[in-house]
């Protein structure tokens, strides 16, 4: 045993200004969210809730098993972008009949429930997840097809949707589908390429194109039932495995089909059944980060409130101080954590980082990145010291570890430092971020004085004069762009990330994630690349 | 000298009687039917006998069969108990013919006791105060009248007639009721007096005519004429009226040439004048009120009167305290004292000092013919135990037994226990102003304890978040997550319960930490309940502030407005059994997910389990509203099934003497 100590002091000045700074983001994000529930506006919801039908949240809540946690992914999807915020659809992991599940669900009354871009990357992202840790897919089903006015941009990744039903198909991941409305255009594929359909009677419709376009392409008048309603499909075409009688019948069914699985899990379980809570108050969490987004944090501050009985064993303690790596547990679950504690990352460091994953793959143990870096440290001293060759090996080892990797973005996640903490780029099985946490390619200060030096450099390249006024209001564009572009809920709103997280919620989104993981076998990797040395 | 004792009854005087034998050294046999083949009585006999059989007619009605079980295991005495075979002088004559001790009174004294009106002339030559009876309706001068059946007992076959009109109709029903039950058609109407007591005076009587009689009960809570609260002394007797009562109840016993124990019963009328009512021959459910304050064995005392012996004592035994006994019985004094059955989960009452004997000092006295698991027919009496307070005062008695009741588990069946404190609490009960129409008089104390809305919807809160906390630890993964979790706030958690005033849904939500996030409880319309729920919440503002400081799943505290509450949660099959000291409830959770109804509209359904006793329909024939259909035959009661409207009659699929359970189709109404 190895207590972690604190120095938190909620009497500190500094505690409660940030804790108040991180609440105000907390707001922010709160805001989000409330536009995701909010759904294609009350106008709609209303007459959607009269028709007797639910809402996509409200379809999941009666899904899951009472009182099962559901982690939301990419909630906030969308995020200032031409597209509604969630982007019209609700994915996210969750526990039916006893079986951690992804499950994906179409909001109607987002126009219609069309499937614009950003909803499609974020169902593609949802079935990503359930092909790499092998969980089950549930598609609650109410959707127009494609985004036509954005067909360009849509075309693709809505045929990657249906590949993933086929492929986990194919890797015996069952796939359930529910059809509570319409399925046309593309959406019809979703019950055609699932394992098992269960479609709501007088409520489903599938059929290739709706009754406008047959009449269009071949003249035939049809109505919607006879083209693609649940009793015709169940009894006529067999494309209905179960006729549901309403919306809950067609939840009990679906439910009826994951109890029926005869699932299995293929990870081992959690080491410890009943873990111990971490000896320290989460709350504390919202106060580690410095309101200036600045001053570093000791992210054993941080373990000290997210691991079992806030127990971690450190490795290397006294070498490449500035990441902080060792063992713990996370709800029963052994894991390797690798933790910024200063911004930049230097050789030791990264040869550390090198050393860690490779042991952790060497006994199958998931790795936890939570990841404050800003970069990594220049200069002829640092290059000459091999900064590119060590930091190569530690993004190889990244790249390569085959133990699953969970990455949170607790404050800074920039440029190589990134890929090196197992950034979105390097594929973590899953990767959220603090309200606070910035992602860019270089530190959002650096990006300014580059951007900033280049428009100077240009000016002179062509004989131009530089004004001083130009400059600093440049300056102060690219600050508040950089500034804009870099922070949580705009990452995450182009999906860069699968959530901006309450940082009270690390440990419980960390264990559901172990847990879903678990779904599938864990192993470390029996060979990596060549590392420079 | 008795060396074996077979008991010719079942529940707790068995247990009660076979308690005395242990203690005296005698020996036991038990007999039971088929139901009670695991019942406490039979473990706790020496010898047990098997009546094959399940109703009282089949088994515990069988003298034959009980003489044949005596002699099988050797017994040389039969005891009776009370009610069934213990005033049946035939039985009584047939145990002294086979040469066994009959521990009761002499076949003779039964036979003349049981008539009330051959025994009429008799006590009245004795100068027992009598009322007048009248064996003919043209007979009767005056109203209001009782009629009642001449034999029997157990306030069967009885009616009260206020008009003129009705009373030749009330001796025609109550002389078939009577010939029906008890074998004797005979009926008598008696000038029935308002607001009367019933006030009983124990007796025991030696062989040698040795009267010892104890101090007065009185057992004026009654509900259809059968006693449901006795106490000893009467608060409304003094010792005047007292030595005029002892007096009265001697002058019977002596003129009847009675022996062994029994009590003499009186009308009181307000006025303060009393008039013979019955004698009743055996031990009876309310003996354990004299044990107390006498300090007597009573069962004792029998055993060694039916012996021969003489009475240890030649005066009344003085009188220590107050005692107050109380019948638990399974039925449901809201719901016209229906019968209920099923399997009794847990019988639990806190802090008994003592049972089936006299306490040695001040305390509660449980006796009981069930425990955790009994299963209560439908074949016998509804009783289940009877628990009594004994203390230095009545005042002290009432409120000790009040709060015992309160504060017990009794999981399974529907019982009378929230009636039964709200009687003892009730002002006028504490003052001693009862009367044998108490009930009708105080219809507020039919309201369940848990009866304010807060009170009702805490306690449904605490049974959903004990299912909760039942359901986190028993998930095969994420256990260890908060119940409920979200990273994106969206509906609540949602239950919904079968209480006693319908369905209501409860809803909650918890935080992060386990803290109640927001809840409500609501009642909601059965037939919409499929999507009821869902949408917003209706959190309104008129719930009580509410905080969760615990929750498991058999035991959930809360603060409710400033003040922390337990409640216990007791979980079997779909049914949360929640007690707390506001009270108890069960709420019987209804599937998430229901199926699509098998009944047709116009379906009737048992009311509770029992025999089809009659059939008053054939498919096809038309019905008025309120018409009887047929009736289902429980715990020796006949329970009503009339038409809920007009209609015509599609089909009966039921046939007299089939046994049905609770809930079985018995006929359906296509209603006009």
């Amino acid at each position: 045993m190895a207590v972690l100590d604190t120095a938190i002091d909620p009497r500190n000045p500094a505690y409660q200004e940030n804790r108040d700074a991180m609440l105000e983001r907390l707001t922010a994000l709160g805001n989000a969210l409330d536009l995701a529930r909010a759904g294609g506006g009350e106008r709609h919801v209303t007459r959607h809730h009269a028709r007797g039908r639910l809402m996509p949240r409200e379809r999941i809540d009666l899904l899951l098993d009472q009182d099962a946690p559901f982690l939301e992914l990419s909630p906030v999807a969308g995020w200032h972008t031409d597209h509604p915020v969630g982007a019209g659809v609700v994915t996210g992991l969750g526990v039916v009949e006893g079986v951690e599940c992804v499950i994906v669900a179409h909001d109607p009354t987002v126009r219609g429930g069309v499937l614009n871009p950003i909803a499609l990357r974020k169902i593609e992202r949802a079935g990503e997840i359930a092909l790499a840790n092998r969980l089950p897919l549930i598609s609650l089903v109410e959707s127009a097809g494609a985004d036509l006015p954005a067909q360009a941009e849509a075309f693709v990744p809505g045929g990657s949707v249906l590949r993933d039903l086929a492929r986990l198909s194919a890797d015996r991941i069952p796939t359930v589908c529910v059809v509570f409305g319409d399925a046309v255009d593309m959406a019809a594929w979703l019950p055609g390429l699932s394992d098992y359909t269960v479609l709501v009677r007088a409520q489903a419709k599938v059929s290739v194109a709706g009754p406008r376009l047959v009449q269009e392409a071949t003249g035939e008048v049809s109505d919607g039932e006879a083209l693609g309603g649940a009793a015709m499909h169940a009894t006529r075409s067999g494309l209905a495995d179960f006729l549901a009688e309403d919306e809950r019948d067609a939840v009990r069914l679906a439910r009826r089909c994951l109890r029926r699985l005869n699932w299995r899990k293929l990870g081992p379980p959690p080491r410890t059944a009943l873990a111990v809570p971490p000896k320290y108050d989460p709350e504390d969490l919202l106060a580690i980060p410095s309101a200036d987004e600045r001053g570093p944090f000791d992210p054993r501050e941080v373990l000290a409130r997210i691991v079992d009985g806030s127990d971690f064993d450190e490795f290397k303690s006294g070498y490449g101080p500035a990441l902080v790596t060792g063992w713990a547990e996370l709800h029963g679950y052994p894991v390797g954590v690798l933790a910024n504690a200063r911004g930049m990352l230097v050789s030791a460091e990264a040869q550390k980082a090198a050393q860690f994953i490779q042991l952790a793959n060497a006994s199958g143990t998931p790795l936890v990145f939570l990841q404050n870096a800003s970069g990594l440290m220049t200069g002829a001293e640092f290059e000459q010291g091999g900064i590119v060759k060590h930091a190569s090996a530690m993004m190889s080892a990244v790249a390569t570890s085959a133990v699953p990797h969970l990455a949170v973005n607790m404050g800074a996640a920039h440029g190589a430092a990134a890929y090196a903490m197992s950034g979105r780029a390097m594929h973590p099985r899953f990767l959220f971020s603090w309200p606070n946490a910035r992602a860019a390619a270089l530190a959002p200060a650096q990006l300014t004085g580059v951007l900033t030096a280049l428009a100077r450099q240009a000016a002179e390249v062509k004989g131009q004069r530089y004004e001083e006024d130009f400059d600093r209001n440049l300056r102060m564009n690219v600050e508040r762009q950089v500034d804009a572009q870099t922070a949580a809920l705009f990452v995450s709103g182009r999906l860069h990330d699968d959530g901006v997280i309450d940082p009270r919620d690390t440990r419980t989104v960390l264990g559901l994630c172990l847990s879903a993981i678990h779904s599938g076998p864990v192993g470390g990797a029996d060979r990596f690349g060549v590392f420079r040395m | 000298m008795i060396r074996r004792l077979l008991v010719a009854n079942r529940g707790e005087i068995a247990r009660r009687i076979f308690a005395t034998c242990r203690l005296i050294g005698i020996e036991t046999v038990a007999v039971y039917s088929d139901a009670d083949a695991d019942a406490p009585h039979v473990a706790e006999a020496d010898y047990a006998v098997h009546l094959p059989g399940n109703a009282p007619t089949a088994t515990y009605l069988r003298g034959d069969l009980i003489l044949h079980a005596a002699r099988k295991t050797g017994a040389d005495a039969v005891h009776p108990g009370y009610g069934l075979l213990a005033d049946n002088a035939d039985f009584a004559a047939a145990v002294i013919d086979a040469g066994l001790t009959w521990v009761g009174a002499p076949p003779k004294a039964i036979a003349l006791l049981t008539s009330r009106l051959e025994s009429r002339a008799l006590l009245a030559d004795a100068g027992v105060p009598m009322l007048p009876a009248f064996g003919e309706p043209e007979h009767v001068p005056g109203f209001p009248v009782l009629v009642k059946a001449d034999v029997g007992s157990g306030g069967r076959a009885m009616r009260i007639v206020r008009d003129p009109d009705t009373l030749s109709d009330a001796f025609a029903a109550v002389r078939r009721e009577a010939a029906q039950l008890f074998g004797n058609g005979a009926a008598l109407a008696e000038p029935y007096i308002e607001r009367a007591r019933h006030i009983e005076i124990p007796v025991i009587v030696d062989a040698a005519g040795g009267v010892i009689t104890f101090g007065e009960r009185e057992c004026s809570i009654q509900r259809r004429y059968q006693k449901l609260i006795e106490e000893t002394p009467s608060p409304a007797v003094a010792p005047g009226l007292r030595a005029e009562l002892c007096t009265a109840a001697t002058a019977v016993v002596r003129a009847s040439g009675f022996v062994g124990a029994g009590a003499v019963e009186f009308l009181l009328t307000p006025s303060g004048e009393f008039f013979f009512l019955e004698m009743n021959t055996a031990l009876q459910v309310e003996h354990a009120t004299s044990e107390c304050v006498s300090g007597f064995d009573l069962v004792r005392l029998q055993l060694l009167v039916a012996e021969g012996a003489p009475l240890p004592m030649n005066a009344p035994p003085p009188v220590r305290g107050h005692a107050i006994e109380v019948r638990l019985c399974a039925e449901d004094p809201a719901y016209a004292w229906l019968p209920s059955t099923g399997r009794l989960h847990r019988f639990h009452v806190p802090d008994v000092t003592g049972s089936f004997k006299p306490l040695p000092q001040p305390g509660l006295r449980l006796d009981t013919g069930v425990g955790d698991g009994s299963v209560v027919g439908i074949h016998y009496d509804s009783m289940l135990a009877k628990l009594v307070a004994w203390a230095p005062t009545r005042h002290e008695a009432a409120r000790m037994l009040a709060a015992a009741l309160t504060r017990s588990h009794v999981h399974g069946v529907v019982i009378n226990r929230d009636l039964l404190v709200r009687v003892l609490r009730h002002p006028a009960f504490r003052s001693g102003n009862v009367d044998i129409s108490f009930l009708d008089r105080h219809p507020e104390v039919f309201a369940p304890l848990l009866s304010s809305v807060d009170a009702v919807r805490v306690s449904c809160l605490a049974a959903a978040l004990a299912g909760a906390a039942a359901r986190r630890a028993t998930s095969p993964v994420l256990a260890t997550i908060p119940s409920g979790w979200r990273n994106v706030p969206s509906g609540a958690q949602i239950t919904v319960y079968d209480g006693p005033a319908g369905p209501v849904e409860v809803g909650y939500r918890l935080e992060r930490t386990g803290e109640l996030a927001g809840w409500w409880v609501r009642a909601v319309d059965p037939e919409e309940l499929d999507l009821a729920g869902l949408g917003a919440p209706p959190l309104t503002d008129d719930h009580p502030p509410v905080a969760v400081v615990a929750a498991a799943p058999d035991r959930v505290v809360l603060d409710v407005n400033g003040i922390r509450l337990a409640f216990g949660v007791h979980r079997v099959g779909d049914v949360s059994y929640v007690d707390s000291p506001e009270g108890s409830v069960a709420l019987t959770e209804l599937p998430r997910f229901p199926r699509p109804s098998e009944l047709a509209d116009g379906s009737l359904t048992a009311p509770l389990p029992g025999a089809i006793a009659r059939v008053m329909v054939v498919p096809g024939q038309r019905v008025r509203a309120g018409d009887l259909l047929l009736t289902v035959e429980s715990m020796m009661v006949e329970h009503p099934v009339h038409a809920p409207a007009a209609g015509v009659v599609a089909s009966v699929p039921v046939q007299p003497g089939i046994h049905v359970a609770a809930g079985t189709l018995l006929a359906v109404l296509n209603p006009d």
